[in-house]
């Protein structure tokens, strides 16, 4: 689980190494987090994207308990007791502006964690577990988040709930049935309410179940790094304490200034007005829009707007919506590159960086209304995004001649001096299979 | 076999998406979405400041008491503002005992004491404001069919909502010449009022700032209706988010704590990996 010139844990103090004996939880920590776990040494800022996920989690778990001691899942005055708690609570606005605004700081760390995944090759042996874990957490999160937004039961909150189910209804046959099967009713109403809360809080705890699976992977092979070489040697690592929590450490600090900037100056941007003003079944708003972090996938749902064959545009919209992150699952086998990081492939580089551009298209046309140009715009980048990754990815990592690799890590970082033994030496360019 | 696979797959979508996209230019090639009134004439909120803007914005007590005596004297009349107690005006700068008689002003739902039945009385400083209609039909039979909404959130559910607000108040005019011109049809229905800030130009609120004077401020303060306007809409902020005030004021030593905290982390980071850069 470790590479052998890991730190052993040696309790000195007597209470430690009786506890060693009877539940060697500390021996864990040490293992885990502690100076018993070599970690790559040349891992760069975004590595650090990790660890914030994990404070995000953890903000949101802590703020959202607090809120549910004040907040009532009924449709009669869920949206009374959102601003109970904004006006009445003791500290209740900064708990909620917190919670609101920690899913958008979550989604933003996530994203750049997915994205170092996407660079950087993380999802490649032998990490693929780690990478499919990653990917459950992410579709886990984003049920959270919808169903958490429904909570404050305003306008956007009914009817991103009765969108968001009315995919449902798209799927043959069963459609119409399994939507208000979900819903427990004709239209979102306080049963949906009610089982939308109590998943809510259910779910964060199934998310912090895969989280210790993610980890746990993780730490079978140790963390990937910028260069994508495996760890040689231990020159190439360094302990995990000090040398990355003290990195961690002040990333949390970075990270937790940018989001009390969010907190208290700008609650609001990120959300959408309409979400304060109460749900009302009969007026709609003129546009109804997910969150910020669902636009990429929503812009895809709505870029089918013909149908396709015998297939509905609806039923399309769907299926590509939820084919743009299931399509995830396959990376690993999807890319056949035997080099990880993209920073030694020239080829898929260029490609990476584009795609990066264009879920941000998506986004922006995901946030717009309905309406030329953004349909067309969608459209167009929807379709690079699938040809993306289901036929720009699989041939170019057939094709692609990569650049040499370092040898190693350390001379990667160290440009070959103080390395006696593999100086000059460069791993030999892998053939592609 | 997976590659092939993956690229039917990719050409299943792409495809459909071409498919789309070529239907979707061909419509818009054929009949162009036709150009609306709304879409020509709507407008976007005038540029107004507040003394709570920026990340050191304070409320004005003075002009929010001088906002609530607009909501007290004109806006009551038809639009609730049901988030609001009697006892939160404490932040306005009102004594208890001024709250007290202001609540008194106004005639709360209550239980009669002998009889239980429903009757009115005298408010109490820890009442809500109370609506001025029974419920939505009776709003809505008393306003050509529309529902004032209730102004508590006002400000915070619309975009740019304090502007939206000022605007709006100040924003009805006739309407002009050349839309009637373009969009004959758009002409503003009998009982509606013509207003290019409103999304689509027609509203059925009257306007409700009218004249100068309409309010007697009491800190000599002249009443024009863009004062009455901006006055009411700072209210409005100060009724939307009661806690605006404490969340920058308390934002400022937090930012001052995490970036001491940041920099004394990053110090001691420099310090753990100074040996190890260049090893």
């Amino acid at each position: 689980m470790s590479f052998p010139w890991a730190n052993e844990y040696k309790p000195t103090n007597p209470f430690m190494k009786w506890m060693d004996e009877k539940l060697p939880l500390p021996r864990f920590v040490y293992n885990s987090v502690g100076a018993g776990y070599p970690v790559p040494r040349n891992l760069n800022y975004f590595w650090n994207f990790g660890i914030l996920a994990l404070v995000c989690l953890t903000l949101q778990i802590v703020t959202g308990i607090v809120l549910a001691m004040h907040y009532a899942a009924n449709a009669t005055v869920a949206f009374d007791s959102v601003e109970h708690i904004m006006r009445d609570v003791n500290w209740g606005w900064m708990l909620r502006y917190a919670h609101a605004n920690g899913a958008s700081a979550f989604f933003v760390v996530i994203y750049i964690h997915i994205f170092r995944g996407f660079y950087y090759g993380s999802y490649k042996a032998p990490r693929e577990m780690v990478w499919l874990l990653g990917v459950t957490i992410f579709l886990l999160m984003m049920a959270t988040a919808f169903m958490g937004y429904v909570l404050p039961w305003g306008q956007m909150s009914f009817w991103g709930a009765k969108v968001i189910t009315g995919l449902f209804s798209a799927i043959p046959l069963v459609g119409e049935p399994l939507q208000q099967w979900l819903l427990g009713g004709f239209a979102p109403d306080n049963a949906a309410l009610n089982r939308f809360f109590s998943l809510h809080y259910l779910l964060p705890f199934v998310i912090v179940g895969v989280v210790v699976l993610h980890i746990w992977a993780l730490h079978i092979p140790g963390s990937s790094n910028p260069t994508g070489v495996e760890v040689k040697s231990e020159s190439d690592t360094v302990p995990f304490y000090p040398y990355y929590i003290a990195k961690d450490g002040w990333a949390v600090g970075a990270f937790a200034f940018l989001y009390c900037v969010m907190l208290f100056f700008f609650p609001n941007t990120l959300g959408h007005p309409d979400n304060y003003i109460p749900a009302n079944p009969m007026s709609t708003p003129a546009h109804i829009v997910p969150e910020w972090y669902f636009w990429p996938f929503y812009a895809i749902l709505r870029a089918f707007t013909a149908d396709f064959f015998f297939i509905p545009a609806k039923l399309m919209g769907v299926l590509a919506m939820f084919a743009a992150i299931l399509v995830w699952f396959f990376l690993p086998w999807l890319d056949r590159s035997p080099v990880r990081s993209s920073a030694y492939r020239p080829l898929y580089k260029k490609f990476i960086w584009i795609l990066l551009l264009d879920v941000l298209v998506l986004g922006y046309c995901g946030g717009a209304p309905a309406q030329e140009p953004f349909v067309m715009i969608s459209q167009l980048a929807s379709i690079y995004y699938f040809a993306h990754w289901l036929i720009i990815l699989p041939i170019v990592s057939a094709i692609e001649r990569p650049d040499p690799l370092p040898y190693s890590i350390t001379q990667a970082v160290l440009g070959g001096e103080d390395v006696p033994a593999m100086a000059n030496s460069t791993a030999p360019v892998p053939t592609h299979g | 076999m997976i590659r092939i696979i993956s690229i039917l797959v990719g050409l299943f979508f792409t495809v459909a998406l071409v498919w789309s996209f070529g239907n979707g230019a061909l419509i818009a090639i054929t009949e162009p979405s036709p150009e609306t009134a709304e879409h020509e004439f709507h407008r976007h909120p005038k540029e107004v400041h507040f003394a709570s803007d920026g990340a050191f914005g304070r409320f004005d007590r003075q002009q929010l008491q001088r906002g609530f005596q607009v909501y007290k004297e004109v806006c009551s009349a038809c639009h609730s503002l049901q988030h609001v107690a009697f006892r939160d005006l404490a932040a306005l700068g009102y004594s208890e005992a001024e709250i007290k008689a202001i609540a008194a002003g106004f005639q709360v739902p209550g239980v009669d004491p002998n009889t239980g039945e429903a009757a009115l009385r005298p408010g109490m400083a820890t009442d809500y404001f109370p609506k001025p209609f029974a419920n939505d039909i009776a709003a809505r039979a008393a306003n050509n069919n529309a529902v004032p909404p209730d102004l508590s959130l006002i400000t915070k559910a619309r975009h740019e909502g304090p502007a939206y607000v000022y605007s709006l108040l100040t924003g009805y005019h006739d309407q002009p010449a050349e839309l009637l011109k373009k969009f004959p049809e758009a002409e503003t229905p009998a009982g509606l009022y013509y207003n290019p800030y409103f999304p689509n130009l027609n509203l059925a609120m009257a306007p409700p700032l009218t004249s100068e004077g309409q309010v007697s401020y009491s800190d000599g303060t002249k009443a024009t209706v863009e004062q009455m306007a901006k006055d009411v809409s700072a209210f409005l902020i100060w009724t939307a988010e009661p806690t605006l005030e404490k969340r920058k004021q308390t934002g400022w030593p937090v930012l001052g704590f995490l970036l001491f905290a940041t920099v004394l982390g990053y110090m001691s980071y420099k310090n753990i990996w100074a040996d190890k850069k260049k090893v």
